[in-house]
């Protein structure tokens, strides 16, 4: 009988020859990744890090991204600690104020490795299966234990194998696929399983399309979710420095269990709001058009990477966004931030009316940069529309693609993309 | 004893506000806001031994353990559920909250039903009736039985390597 891609893979992080689902194996992870709860972890652990240090300098990966530039002396405190432990244990990887958002910066900086395991004290950690690595969220007390110790467990997931053909429609894109998805089978619908995207039309998602898909896999309970490794991983991670070779492939084999399977068609797919206060309330943008939004956040980790950006630049070039609609945009790193930059794509936004934020989280946790007026409603390409989630319990998220929002903002209304023409 | 009763796909932002996570670390920051867009009513109300039965996905959304270290610290029991959301679940074994999995004692329960959980025999006992739910595997029971995960890491530390 064949191993699945994560059963291959955790048995590798865990030294075995072999492992299957339902198992629990002990794995070495290849990073840890923290962010500004690094603060909180590392005062855990106070002692036992004077007594025993940082297991190894190069697990941990460090972005300070949450609430950047600090909002407040507290958070400013704490930002201060983690350069501090930084510099005391000669950590490799840190990444201060302004560098970008965590799991933009993992894969961007050729952190996660095909056929690796990579864990973050972030839900969004499931991110980095956009190159083919096995990646998952865990909480701050793991993640302290970690620092110390260098491993942790796994049950081994099932895995959901999900074939996607064809071909989007214009202005239609992998945010509107992912969320159709969450909508069908439900914010739990993934459960502590593997998700596998697999089929022809993989290859025609680029490495940020991808991202996108897999960040959202935990809106969908997932453990992991899993791209192939192809020609377009090989390329991209060539570019940010990761050597073809250097790395190992692993696959499913083609008698593997699955758990379950799905099919999508992506020339099936229309654009789709997700609506308050669940990631799985998912309605065709057709049924909502006219409905009005007072903010338009364009960024984060599930859309703040250059060719999203392009899409709302394309909508938006040469026009403003409504009086009545604020335009927030939110570059998901420094690198994007540059590119956008050099090839006008910033130049056009912020012409259209955009306020350019600082790369980092922003506004999507509500704990500071655009925190919403109770009866307010924001359309964003953020990941999560939980009540209270801006910031204030009595406003509204819709989540939508970079086309959707940047549309809708340019009427202060839920617009559909196809509709304003470019 | 008090049950508190929530329903399906409870995230962690109702549990504990996105806004204090920076802010609120400890268990008596976390306290005051504990369920704070969920349930207004619980953080001052509830009392050691009180038990939370809940439904699907509990606990789904961001990882953060403040609500659990929050919950465990003011003595809840047991959190019952028809099913919980994976960090969530990890959370609470290592802060040595005690999660059940029992859809049929959640499903049993109306309203008065005193909930007990007997993690000897695993069984919930949902006024005078009983449950069972499946015992968790002993490497999650060790963690559990060393009081949380630091506890456990902390002892097969000192085993590896004696403190200097």
């Amino acid at each position: 009988m064949g191993m699945t891609f994560s059963e291959k893979v955790l048995a590798r992080a865990a030294g075995c020859a072999s492992a299957r689902a339902g198992e629990i194996v002990v794995v070495r992870p290849a990073h840890l990744l923290t962010h500004d709860n690094t603060s909180a972890i590392i005062g855990k652990i106070g002692s036992d890090l004077a007594a025993w240090g940082v297991v190894d300098p190069d697990l941990p990966v460090i972005v300070l991204d949450h609430v950047v530039p600090a909002a407040n002396d507290k958070t400013a405190a704490g930002h201060k600690r983690i350069r501090e432990f930084v510099k005391r244990y000669g950590l490799s990887h840190f990444f201060d104020v302004g560098e970008g958002i965590c799991h933009q910066i993992v894969v961007e900086r050729g952190l996660a490795r095909p056929g690796t395991v990579v864990v973050g004290s972030d839900s969004h950690t499931c991110s980095y299966g956009a190159v083919g690595c096995f990646s998952t969220g865990i909480d701050r007390t793991e993640a302290a234990a970690l620092l110390l110790t260098g491993h942790t467990w796994f049950k081994v997931p099932e895995t959901l194998r999900i074939t996607l053909t064809g071909a989007f429609q214009p202005e239609v894109g992998p945010k509107d696929l992912v969320l159709r998805i969450i909508g069908d089978i439900g914010a739990d619908g993934a459960d502590y399983k593997t998700v596998e995207y697999v089929g022809p039309a993989v290859a025609s998602l680029t490495v940020e399309d991808r991202f996108t898909v897999a960040n959202m896999g935990v809106e969908m309970g997932a453990k992991a979710a899993i791209f192939p490794v192809d020609a377009v991983t090989v390329a991209y991670l060539a570019s940010v420095g990761v050597a073809p070779g250097s790395y190992e492939v692993f696959a499913s084999d083609p008698d593997a269990v699955v758990w379950k399977e799905l099919t999508y068609d992506l020339g099936e797919i229309e654009p789709v709001l997700a609506m308050p206060h669940t990631v799985d309330n998912v309605v065709p943008v057709r049924e909502k058009l006219g409905l009005p939004v007072h903010q338009a956040l364009l960024g984060t980790c599930t859309n703040g990477r250059v060719s999203d950006l392009a899409v709302a630049a394309r909508i938006l070039e040469g026009r403003h966004v409504h009086p009545d609609c604020r335009l927030l945009v939110l570059p998901a790193s420094r690198t994007v931030l540059r590119e956008a930059m050099d090839r006008g794509i910033l130049q056009v936004l912020v012409a259209a009316g955009g306020v350019v934020l600082p790369p980092g989280c922003g506004p999507c946790l509500g704990a500071h940069q655009g925190v919403l007026a109770p009866g307010e409603r924001c359309i964003s390409t953020a990941n999560r529309n939980f009540k209270g989630r801006m910031g204030c319990p009595e406003a509204e998220i819709v989540l939508a693609s970079p086309a959707t929002v940047a549309a809708s903002a340019l009427e202060a209304r839920v617009a559909d993309p196809r509709e304003v023409g470019s | 004893m008090r049950v508190w009763r929530y329903g399906d796909d409870i995230n962690t932002d109702r549990l504990f506000p996105g806004k204090y996570t920076y802010t609120c670390s400890t268990a008596d920051e976390v306290k005051p806001h504990l369920l704070e867009d969920l349930d207004p009513a619980f953080a001052s109300g509830v009392r050691p031994g009180d038990v939370l039965l809940v439904g699907r996905n509990f606990g789904c959304g961001s990882s953060r353990e403040q609500p659990v270290l929050g919950l465990a610290s003011v003595g809840v029991a047991a959190v019952v559920g028809r099913s919980f959301a994976r960090i969530f679940y990890r959370a609470a074994i290592n802060q040595g909250l005690l999660l059940v999995e029992c859809p049929a004692a959640v499903d049993a329960w109306t309203e008065g039903d005193p909930v007990e959980v007997d993690v000897a025999s695993s069984e919930v006992r949902v006024g005078n009736r009983s449950f069972p739910f499946p015992s968790l595997p002993p490497e999650i029971l060790a963690i559990r039985e060393s009081g949380g995960l630091l506890q456990y890491a902390r002892a097969a530390l000192a085993a590896d390597r004696p403190r200097g």
